[in-house]
């Protein structure tokens, strides 16, 4: 039958989820990941919410070196796939082995859109996706007294707070408007540049980056719309693209990501399946297709697709999307999708300080979406109630909490 | 370092070694025990860890701070008196012999 197996390219966060399914639904033909990077699979959402100079020091391994051998899980690190030939069913990896697979699964995630200004190449600047970039902005910040973060996005900020607490100066510099423009609402957007600028950190909004400047190959000033900002370090979060050009070059159908269907199998090819952040596909909350980048996708659609090939049962991808970014002191959490929504109802989780709050956001009479600050029980009541029927109406809301109204129907539905 | 025993909804236990100063979410995800999801990676943000502490240890362990419990609230499986998430359990070297039960639902 199948002596091809699985081939998984990406052993990121969506790739791991793939094989632990797999092996966890029974499936016992082979199983092989090419991950790219020379280290175990990790975590990434650590790397910018602490800083640390020793990779021990963020222990973000996704599991030892034991669970897949243990589950018999070919891992080849630092292998990268070059090629995908999708008539033949077969990979070529970059140092030109070919290896045949019965399903593939492309797990390759996103790279940051590099920043577009004259003198980005000089040392001190870094974006931050890898381990290694990490370590190397824990190390710079041993140092850093003045440090510009470009882009107001969840990763900026993250990182805005963590060089806070290392003791520099912080500048944010964003181009729209707003902090996290598109992520949260426009209410939770004032709210938390006042909690940033209470710690501390200076932000720049509706300010353009013009160009960096040097001293001995070495950052030494960010030019701006506003002037110039001194600058020993510079890190920037300015958005991700998909890795999808082995789809592409393959002929696959790929709209910034690859597009798969309600399974998440390729449109183009049902051998091929993409999941997690190259993955373009249709979510029954979203008007058409949609590409996220969190950590909930990638797990949920790895796992749904290792189920999958393992023949378990398995029905249409649509778990609730959810997100969560620590800046310093703010936990901020979201359930749903956000867009188009034509009500946000700003709540206090407690009278005085409002350090904790959720905006609750209406579609059409039905709430869609939560967003939360420091109040992470609230979030998982809304992930509870997003996912049940009949959905939640304002009046439900009415002078109410979704932690409230959760368990008013759990205790009607024990009585009933 | 103290020996920690998971329990499976079906009654398999895993027995894994877990390291004094880490948590017990921890210790289960690095020895691949199933039925820890651990999403955030113990960021108490998901809930996703939920054990039950064994009756017999649920004094050593002790209560859920205030953050904890009001999120024990929302688990995907029923809250029991000794719920814990597991991220927000730290190891120490009185916790040897610990059995936690791993509830049927994380998400
Ligand atoms: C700094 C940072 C902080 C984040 N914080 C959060 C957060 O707080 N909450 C949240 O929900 N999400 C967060 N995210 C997003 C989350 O980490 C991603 O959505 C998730 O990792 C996506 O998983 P993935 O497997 O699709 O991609 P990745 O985890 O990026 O893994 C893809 C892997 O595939 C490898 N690869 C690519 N092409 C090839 C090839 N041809 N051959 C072999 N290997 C290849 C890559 O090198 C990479 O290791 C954060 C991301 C970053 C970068
Ligand atoms: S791992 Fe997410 S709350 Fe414990």
């Amino acid at each position: 039958m199948s002596a091809a197996g699985v081939v998984v390219v990406g052993g990121g966060q969506a790739g791991f989820s793939v094989v632990q399914a797999l092996r966890g639904a029974g499936y016992e033909g082979p199983v092989t990941v090419f991950a790219d990077e020379p280290r175990l699979p990790y975590q990434r959402p650590p790397l910018s919410k602490k800083a640390h100079t020793e990779p021990e020091g963020l222990g973000v391994d996704l599991v030892p070196e034991s669970f897949y051998r243990e589950r018999d899980i070919d891992l080849r690190l630092g292998e990268y796939v070059a090629a995908l030939d999708t008539a033949a069913c077969a990979v070529t990896t970059g140092s030109g082995e070919r290896v045949p697979y019965e399903h593939l699964v492309l797990a390759t995630g996103a790279r940051n859109r590099p920043l577009p200004v004259p003198g980005a190449e000089l040392a001190g600047i870094h974006a931050l996706r890898s381990l290694d970039d990490a370590l190397t902005i824990g190390r710079a910040l041993s140092t850093a007294r003045d440090v510009v973060v470009v882009g107001g996005g969840f990763i900026g900020l993250e990182l805005a707070q963590v060089a806070r607490a290392r003791g520099a100066r912080v500048t944010v510099v964003e181009l729209a408007d707003r902090l996290l423009s598109r992520a949260v609402s426009p209410q939770l957007q004032e709210h938390l540049r006042e909690r940033h600028e209470r710690d501390g950190i200076r932000i720049l909004t509706g300010t353009a980056v013009e160009r960096i400047e040097g001293k001995g190959g070495q950052v030494h000033q960010v030019v701006t719309g506003q002037g110039p900002l001194p600058a020993d370090l510079v890190v920037y979060g300015i958005g991700a693209t998909p890795r999808d050009e082995l789809a592409r070059e393959a002929g696959l159908a790929v709209d910034d990501g690859v597009i798969v269907d309600e399974q998440l199998r390729s449109v183009s090819d049902p051998r091929v399946f993409a999941v997690g952040d190259c993955a373009r596909h249709p979510h029954p909350h979203a008007d058409g297709l949609i590409r996220l980048e969190s950590v909930q996708n990638a797990m949920d659609q790895g796992a749904l697709v290792g189920r999958r090939i393992a023949g378990g049962a398995a029905g249409p991808y649509e778990s609730l999307p959810w997100f969560w970014s620590d800046q310093g002191p703010v936990k901020l959490q979201i359930a749903g999708l956000r867009a188009s929504t034509d009500e946000v109802r700003v709540v206090p989780g407690d009278s005085d300080t409002l350090e904790r709050l959720a905006a609750y956001a209406f579609r059409d009479e039905r709430l869609v979406a939560v967003e939360t600050l420091n109040w992470p029980a609230e979030h998982l009541a809304a992930r509870r109630l997003l996912q049940q029927d009949p959905p939640v109406s304002p009046t439900d809301l009415a002078g109410s909490t979704l932690g409230a109204l959760a368990r008013a129907r759990r205790t009607k539905e024990v009585r009933a | 370092m103290p020996i920690v025993i998971f329990e499976l909804p079906d009654g398999t236990q895993r027995k894994v070694t877990a390291d004094s100063g880490t948590v017990l979410m921890q210790a289960a995800v690095s020895n691949g025990v199933d039925g820890i999801v651990a999403e955030c990676g113990g960021n108490a943000s998901c809930a996703t860890c939920h054990v039950y502490v064994d009756e017999r240890h649920g004094e050593l362990v002790g209560p859920p701070n205030d953050v904890e419990d009001e999120m024990l609230d929302f688990t995907a499986a029923e809250r029991r008196p000794t719920s814990r998430l597991s991220c927000q359990v730290q190891v120490s070297d009185a916790l040897d012999g610990l059995v936690v039960h791993i509830p049927e639902e994380q998400v």
